[in-house]
């Protein structure tokens, strides 16, 4: 089986979100990069557990990005996988990610294609689906276990109020979140094999962008809060009904 | 020119936060001069022609069980036939996980611009602006949408419904259906609870609490007020709780009228989740725990002597015994 996992750069989650350029760009300043978390404790974990019960596996990653994602790239390869590629450009609109994931998809005919649930800077939980369509292929979301039954994909994934379990020919994609497997920390052997292992750089394909980022803009802040003595918590009680009318 | 909206149904009834996509629906024809219609699949067995009182004019339906379960590929195609036959340019979803499942599809099938995530009406001023929750409800973004047709996946809770007046019409649609790729092996719903998501109010937990032994603090002040019961994500890890439950920039992000925090510290990767809840409560025993920052109201206090006399007082509210 060949797998291919989407690895996307987004800031750490502790990082300081502001903006730049008259609030046009992410101030990235200081700012410390991450593999986005669904895509490394879920899509890329579950893809090196099946990698390692079945060894015959091919795992390639791929980053839509500029050079500056090849140190997330390295850690992810440090975890597991085969070889990398990273689709050399700046667009960020999620249908060009899409177009050149799916480019590089095809290109491979990778049986299986696994995403992030979503990535937690653009928060589009797009471009899995944007991928499945450009392939024609079914597209499993918010999946939380994978196995592999009788050359069928199983998988259960979250629905609306519960879960569902399902059953799918190969090829497909899936995205990933918790449940899927868990975060692994990278060791001193992968850490050294990571560094020989090939990371391919191609030119991105044709394809249009549909949409763009006119500006940021950060919520407003709170008005501080509205401190109840603890020796009298119904007078919260009230505050919540009478003041802020919340039920 | 129409604006259509996915109205997405669960056991036989629409979804809550369907309204209020309908009636964000309506508002989005109200500003470009054209007029709101729906579209449902499956068996439906609410009365249809109420989605009048939220400004839609048509509801279009292809009442057939195989489209109980969702399939993200059948789907799309009869929505992308249903575009086409209500011409419509904007297309409305409320942002759960089934939305996420079909707006990409569709997005590519009919090379419309996917603005998912979307907290408010699009700014047609100057093209077609919508803004959407970036860095996981850290910040906003406005993207401008270049494409003819427009799809527009709206978070629950971000728009408050506009009531109209008057009675849809029903137009059963007759679709080319497909068959599904994907076959459905079983379905396991939980039933009874208030979904997170769609609550109005969500009570919720963390470590301060030391034990699942405990939860009943939380559950018995969400069953008073009919909210959704949350909780951090270590509590969620060590199965104090059950996952769905973890809200978080790693969980479901939230954004009901009223969230309350009881035990929970407030790192940055938990506000991620909560912090466009309308009114935030915090009760922690740590007055330098840094939820009260982002809070509106707090108690530095003893959850396990704070939180009964609570619960009491919201008994004596609510005139229960
Ligand atoms: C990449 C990443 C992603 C993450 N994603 C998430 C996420 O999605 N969601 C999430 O929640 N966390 C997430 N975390 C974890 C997060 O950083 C915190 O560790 C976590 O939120 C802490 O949970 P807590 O507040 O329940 O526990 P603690 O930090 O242990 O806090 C417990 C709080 O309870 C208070 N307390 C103790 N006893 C009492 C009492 N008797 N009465 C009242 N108060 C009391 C304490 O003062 C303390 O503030 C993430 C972390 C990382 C690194
Ligand atoms: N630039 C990128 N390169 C490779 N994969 C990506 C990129 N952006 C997003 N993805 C994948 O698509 C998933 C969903 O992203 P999004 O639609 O932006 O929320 C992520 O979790 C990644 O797996």
């Amino acid at each position: 089986m060949k797998i291919l996992v989407c690895i996307s750069k987004t800031p750490d989650t502790t990082a300081k979100i502001a903006f730049a350029d008259n609030n046009t760009k992410f101030a990235s300043d200081g700012v410390q990069w991450i593999i986005n978390p669904y895509d490394e404790w879920y899509a890329l974990v579950r893809a090196i557990e099946l990698k390692e019960a079945d060894p015959s596996t091919v795992l390639h990653l791929v980053n839509v990005g500029a050079a500056d994602s090849d140190p997330i790239i390295r850690k992810a390869l440090a975890l597991g996988g085969d070889e990398a590629i990273r689709v050399n450009t700046e667009n960020a609109d999620s249908f060009y990610i899409a177009s050149q994931i799916a480019a590089i998809a095809k290109e491979g005919s990778y049986d299986l294609v696994f995403t992030g649930k979503e990535t937690i800077d653009y928060n589009g939980s797009s471009i899995g689906g944007m991928v499945a369509e450009l392939l024609d292929l079914p597209y499993i979301s918010h999946a939380v276990k994978f196995t592999v039954e009788g050359g069928n994909a199983v998988v259960v994934r979250e629905i609306e109020g519960g879960e569902e379990t399902d059953k799918a020919a190969f090829p497909l994609v899936v995205s990933c979140q918790k449940g899927m497997a868990e975060q692994r920390i990278p060791n001193m052997k992968g850490i050294m094999g990571a560094r020989t292992k090939p990371l391919r750089v191609v030119e991105p394909a044709a394809a249009d962008s549909l949409t763009s980022i006119a500006s940021f803009e950060l919520p407003p802040a709170k008005a501080g809060v509205k401190l109840v003595s603890a020796e009298t918590p119904e007078e919260l009680v009230r505050l919540l009904h009478e003041e802020a009318k919340a039920f | 020119m129409s604006v259509l909206v996915f109205l997405d149904q669960a056991d036989g009834h629409i979804k809550k936060s369907s309204f209020e996509a309908a009636s964000y629906a309506a508002k989005v024809a109200e500003l470009t001069g054209t007029t709101a219609e729906a579209i449902v699949l499956g068996i439906v067995n609410d009365d249809l022609a109420t989605l009048g009182n939220y400004g839609i004019k048509t509801v279009h339906t292809v009442a057939e069980a195989a489209l109980n379960n969702m399939d993200a590929q059948v789907f799309t195609n009869i929505l992308s036939q249903a575009v086409e036959n209500t011409s419509a340019d904007v297309i409305v979803f409320s942002n759960n996980t089934t939305a996420k499942a079909i707006a990409p599809r569709l997005s590519v099938k009919l090379k419309a611009g996917l603005v998912s995530g979307a907290v408010a009406l699009p700014d047609t001023s100057n093209g077609f602006t919508v803004k959407k929750t970036v860095f996981s409800g850290k910040a906003f973004a406005h993207i401008a949408v270049s494409t003819a047709k427009k799809i527009i996946a709206l978070n629950p809770n971000s728009y408050t419904i506009v009531p109209a007046s008057g009675s849809a019409a029903i137009a059963p649609f007759a679709a080319t259906i497909g068959t599904a790729k994907v076959e459905v092996v079983s379905v396991n719903k939980v039933t009874g609870e208030v979904p997170l998501s769609e609550a109005d109010i969500v009570v919720s937990g963390g470590r301060g609490l030391k034990g699942p032994e405990n939860w009943g603090l939380v559950t018995e002040l969400a069953d008073l007020l009919g909210a959704a019961t949350a909780c951090s994500r270590p509590v969620a890890d060590i199965h104090w709780r059950p996952h769905h439950e973890h809200v978080g920039q790693t969980g479901l992000a939230i954004a009901p009228n009223l969230y309350i925090a009881i035990g929970i510290s407030g790192a940055i990767q938990h506000l991620a989740g909560v912090n466009r809840s309308k009114v935030i409560v915090v009760i922690n025993k740590d007055p330098e725990a840094p939820f009260f920052k982002a809070a509106d109201y707090g108690i530095v206090g003893d959850a396990f002597e704070v939180m009964p006399k609570i619960i009491d007082a919201v008994k004596k509210l609510k005139g229960v015994a």
